[in-house]
């Protein structure tokens, strides 16, 4: 069972492409680069799998941050699966924010296998972002919560 | 209103004697004094019954995929029943919504175009008192029936200027406001599903929200679970919500779930120049993509 969650340090939540974002993760370890280790990888296929409901699941259940990367636009292992994740997550991030989830809690980037510096300063970005944030959390379950403090 | 109401029972008369359609989906004199309900009309007989009025507000549109679903175990020479539609503007955009997303075949249906002078909003608080044009028609910019196969003539509200004027008064509040109001306004739901059942264009046989593998939200009326219910239903309206105020009119609560998904049909036409049932895309909005499609919501690192 993890140690409980120390609960000043945010959790971000990063879905992350098999074939780019993740082997740029993989790169960044294999490096040695530092970054903060507040990230839990969820690998997916392709950006282009990540459903919209993976994303709100991600932050009912404690999460205080939610991260998806892809390959770029045009590189796509599967062609064009970050093509349409593109309009998605265009969608998807406007109609969150304008719901009052804040632009910084969910965000969406491309990162390519070889970029392993790109994907440390990305974490960087986004752990900075998520910290900075007035409140902890939205839409989370009261249980998370209590089993957190426990 | 009567005169148009005459036509258009003497245009589905007609397809009843000409054989033209198996059963004719419309309006009825409702229970209570000022309301109508649908009504399917299934013969030459039945069409006496139809009715015209300002009190049609349902939108028929949800009835069909039902209709066309093809039974699981087609008998021999199974073919789609052929089904006429008394359409407004908002049913005729829903029909054309079914027909991109292949739930309903075109040939099959008929679309009668009425002339709408605007439906009376039902009997809530949230909406205003009685007897008044509801707010999803006074802010109708198609009221026009497009792609009818039968046109009733008659007077028709004009269009109201397309503005998004309420997407962009909430938009112009603070993250934090917004987010209170949201809650506020969603806390309402008693997880009914009535939304879902006036939707036409919610016609999954399961809907994410019954499903238990993986159980993306539980039925249980709790906070939390209500408000990842709504966002996933909006969001599943994204690109294809044609604004008809069914949701709201159906929801016993009340609540304006409309002021949320006007969003997302704002972003549709800004982003990616689509209304739903008017820019007569190919395909879904969702399944499409563009090379240039907006990149500037993607988080550079690089970037100070």
């Amino acid at each position: 069972m993890a140690k409980p969650t120390n609960k000043s340090e945010p959790t971000i939540v990063a879905f992350l492409c098999n074939w780019c974002s993740y082997a740029g993760a993989d790169l960044a370890g294999v490096n040695r680069m530092q970054y903060p280790a507040n990230v839990r990888v969820i690998r997916v296929p392709c950006s282009g799998r990540v459903d919209p409901l993976y994303i709100i699941k991600a932050l009912q259940e404690g999460a205080d941050g939610v991260l998806v990367s892809g390959c770029h636009p045009g590189d796509c292992h599967y062609i064009s699966g970050n093509l349409v994740a593109r309009r998605k997550f265009a969608m998807l991030k406007s109609f969150l924010e304008y719901l009052g989830i804040e632009p910084e809690r969910v965000q969406f980037s491309w990162v390519s296998a070889s970029e392993g510096g790109r994907f440390a300063s990305l974490i960087e970005k986004v752990v900075n972002d998520v910290r900075k944030l007035k409140t902890p959390r939205k839409i989370v379950k009261e249980d998370t919560i209590a089993a957190n403090v426990r | 209103m009567q005169d148009a109401e005459k036509k258009m029972k003497a245009a589905a008369k007609q397809l009843f004697d000409d054989k033209k359609v198996d059963v004719i989906v419309g309006f009825r004199k409702g229970s209570r004094a000022n309301s109508s309900r649908p009504y399917f009309a299934r013969s030459a007989a039945d069409v006496e019954n139809l009715v015209w009025n300002g009190f049609c507000t349902a939108n028929l549109a949800t009835f069909l995929p039902k209709q066309f679903e093809k039974p699981a175990r087609p008998k021999d020479g199974y073919k789609p029943p052929r089904i006429a539609v008394i359409a407004k503007g908002c049913d005729s955009r829903s029909v054309g919504g079914l027909v991109k997303e292949n739930q309903v075949p075109r040939a099959n249906v008929i679309v009668i175009g009425m002339p709408c002078n605007g439906m009376t909003a039902a009997v809530k608080g949230a909406q205003g008192k009685k007897d008044e044009i509801g707010r999803a028609c006074l802010e109708c910019v198609n009221p026009m029936v497009r792609d009818a196969d039968i046109s009733i003539t008659g007077e028709s509200r004009k269009p109201a200027k397309a503005g998004y004027a309420r997407v962009k008064a909430f938009a112009a509040k603070s993250s934090q406001e917004r987010w209170k109001a949201f809650v506020k306004e969603i806390s309402r739901c008693i997880r009914c599903n009535a939304c879902r059942e006036a939707c036409p264009n919610c016609y999954c046989k399961v809907c994410f929200a019954d499903q238990k593998k993986p159980a993306w939200v539980s039925p249980a009326n709790e906070l939390s679970e209500t408000i990842a219910f709504h966002m996933g239903r909006m969001f599943h309206q994204a690109g294809r919500c044609v604004e008809c105020d069914a949701c709201v009119n159906a929801c016993p609560m009340g609540i304006d779930l409309r002021l949320f998904t006007q969003k997302l049909a704002q972003d549709a036409h800004d982003l990616f120049c689509s209304v739903p049932g008017i820019s007569g895309d190919e395909a879904p909005l969702l399944n499409m993509f563009k090379q240039d499609d907006s990149q500037c919501f993607i988080t550079d690192p690089e970037e100070k």
